[in-house]
């Protein structure tokens, strides 16, 4: 346990020397009140607009962003140390190898955590601070809401990333399969799904195509996102099905959990198996 | 016989159709230091993988200090030990001291040693710097130092002295000594060691994944039954030394104006220096035994010429240890 938290803190202070966290805060710093301020300028106008048009266009940009800064923070975490030589190092220390997985797991979940709690409030706060917000207990709810899925969209796509890195000998090679997976999962899915909508003209029944959406946590993302504002749905494409559905917001929750918890549970075992 | 740390016995490692390791017998002492050559591709890194417990073999006996080293045991067997690995690297962005500290927590040892392992080997002027701004002598020094953490009583060092200057390289000598002293056991895996004849109990040497001769530098020198190197200085013509030297079975080659080279069988070594200091033409005489390198050199290439036809065994005088030749 002791030795989870040394590689963890670490990972961590990895994070904030090479500008990781101070980049991916201003990133969604910026792009949240950007959002919320020029929100609007389509139909004419300047200034912050509603707290749930705000939500729905950043979580519709956030979908696309996050799981890319995941993949790119974390693909390079085991191979990079593979091809530097310091994992044959680490690995003749007395530290098991799940510890030096979950260790650097938790360092980069932190990374991208703090971030995203500091970046997303932070700007919740300046929305708060000068927009007219009618509803501030809605304001806050939904942020919450939303911080706390992006984390958990973000631990998934470093979970893919952790599989990639255990999977593969080279970094180049994992950066390639990262960037398929992330096409695979943010554009693909959700068009195979649409091809396949149209296609049966329909007849998919619509119990099944809403569990079909829990086969992607980015989908489970903006459903999660979605559900909470029903006035928003007009323009939310395709996961507004999923939020006729009516998933508890928990069972969403959980869903993205189990997201989070499996691809780094292969990772493990993948990582167990290997000769050093 | 001290107790062992290292019982090796008839050890193969295979990676899918290649053998690495065929068959190797190894044991170290308490506070024994062995050099282990063997040219790249030979096996030493696969014997350092099987000791660190990072590999298990595919067949044969293996314990350090009395367990398997990828065993449940593997945790407190690995507080016990010291690697540098080769061309050693590490966290760019770190400092000496940094990496130095993380390397210290995990190996439980408090950090307020690392101070002076880095004087020890001569970093402390650097420490704070990035290792990114370290010369590769320097990274190496870093290398032994985060293998000196924790006191192991077990070191391995793969090519410790590449990238060392001179001096460095003496002084990471006298340190092997120190630790000898102290029952440290040491591996020393190299190519070549220069000068490392004086600092190792035992030699192994490796080749093609087979063991070719272990035993201390005297036995290996009788097994391998190489000549004595005899320099001289004189005004002799070669062909009146070679007649008188040849039922010794001394070969001679002019090495130069007045300096003759000589070949001389070790167990004539006596007779023929005799015979040589009595003689009032002869202004200086230089011994040169084998050395290691050209040891390692014979039974390197003697496993290369069987290695086409069929391979023979030869026993050596060393006891447990048999050499393939």
């Amino acid at each position: 346990m002791r030795n989870l938290f040394i590689v963890a803190g670490k990972e961590f202070r990895d994070g904030l020397r090479n500008r990781w966290v101070l980049a991916i805060t201003l990133v969604f710093g910026l792009l949240a009140i950007g959002l919320a301020y020029f929100g609007a300028a389509a139909s004419g106008q300047v200034g912050f607009t509603r707290v749930s048009t705000t939500i729905v266009s950043l979580s519709s940009l956030a979908v696309f962003l996050i799981p890319l800064i995941a993949l790119m923070l974390a693909y390079d975490s085991i191979v990079g140390e593979d091809e530097q030589g310091t994992l044959l190092l680490l690995l003749t220390y007395p530290i098991s190898r799940i510890e030096i997985l979950a260790g650097k797991f938790l360092g980069h979940a932190a990374i991208l955590g703090v971030s995203t709690l500091v970046g997303f409030g932070v700007a919740g706060g300046i929305i708060a601070g000068f927009g007219s917000v009618e509803n501030l207990g809605e304001l806050v709810a939904a942020l919450a809401l939303f911080i706390l899925s992006a984390m958990l969209l973000g631990w998934a796509f470093i979970g893919f990333a952790y599989l990639i890195s255990v999977s593969v000998a080279e970094k180049s090679r994992a950066a390639g399969i990262a960037l398929v997976v992330w096409f695979l999962f943010v554009i693909v899915f959700d068009l195979a799904l649409l091809g396949l909508l149209v296609g049966t003209g329909g007849q998919v029944s619509e119990g099944l195509f809403h569990y079909l959406l829990l086969l992607n946590p980015t989908d489970i993302f903006r459903i999660v996102n979605l559900t909470f504002f029903e006035a928003a749905r007009t323009q939310a494409g395709l996961a507004s099905i999923g939020a006729d559905a009516a998933f508890h917001p928990a069972l969403l929750l959980s869903a993205m959990l189990a997201w989070v918890a499996a691809p780094l549970a292969l990772a493990l075992l993948i990582f167990r198996r290997r000769e050093a | 016989m001290t107790q062992s740390v290292i019982e090796m016995t008839g050890v193969s490692k295979r990676f899918g159709k290649l053998a690495a390791l065929n068959d190797v017998s190894l044991s170290l002492g308490e506070g024994e230091v062995l050099g282990l050559m063997g040219h790249n591709g030979a096996g030493k890194s696969t014997s350092m993988k099987l000791i660190l417990g990072l590999i298990r073999p595919s067949s044969g006996q293996l314990r350090v200090f009395g367990h398997d080293p990828s065993g449940t045991q593997a945790n407190d067997l690995r507080l016990q030990l010291g690697y540098l690995p080769e061309n050693v690297q590490f966290y760019e962005q770190l400092s000496g001291f940094e990496v130095l500290s993380y390397f210290a927590r995990l190996k439980r040892v408090n950090h307020g040693i690392v101070e002076s392992l880095l004087e020890r080997v001569g970093l402390s002027h650097a420490m704070h710097r990035r290792v990114k701004t370290y010369s590769k002598g320097m990274r190496q020094r870093l290398g032994l130092a985060q293998a000196l953490i924790g006191e192991p009583r077990l070191m391995l060092l793969d090519e410790p002295t590449v990238g060392l200057d001179p001096m460095a390289t003496r002084d990471f000598y006298a340190m092997v000594d120190e630790l000898r002293d102290k029952g440290v056991s040491v591996i020393l895996c190299s190519h070549v060691l220069p000068g490392v004849e004086r600092h190792i109990d035992r030699a192994a040497i490796l080749g093609q994944g087979r063991m070719l001769a272990s035993g201390s530098i005297e036995e290996l020198r009788e097994v391998a039954n190489l000549p004595l190197i005899v320099r001289l200085r004189t005004a002799h013509i070669p062909e009146i030394l070679a007649e008188r030297l040849h039922p010794f079975g001394v070969q001679i080659r002019q090495g130069g104006v007045d300096r003759l080279e000589l070949a001389v069988p070790t167990r004539a070594k006596v007779e023929v220096l005799r015979n040589l200091m009595a003689d009032d033409k002869i202004l200086d005489i230089d011994l040169e035994p084998p050395t290691l390198e050209s040891l390692y050199a014979h039974f390197d290439e003697t496993v290369r010429e069987v290695s086409t036809t069929e391979s023979v065994k030869m026993s050596a005088n060393t006891g447990q240890e048999g050499v393939t030749a």
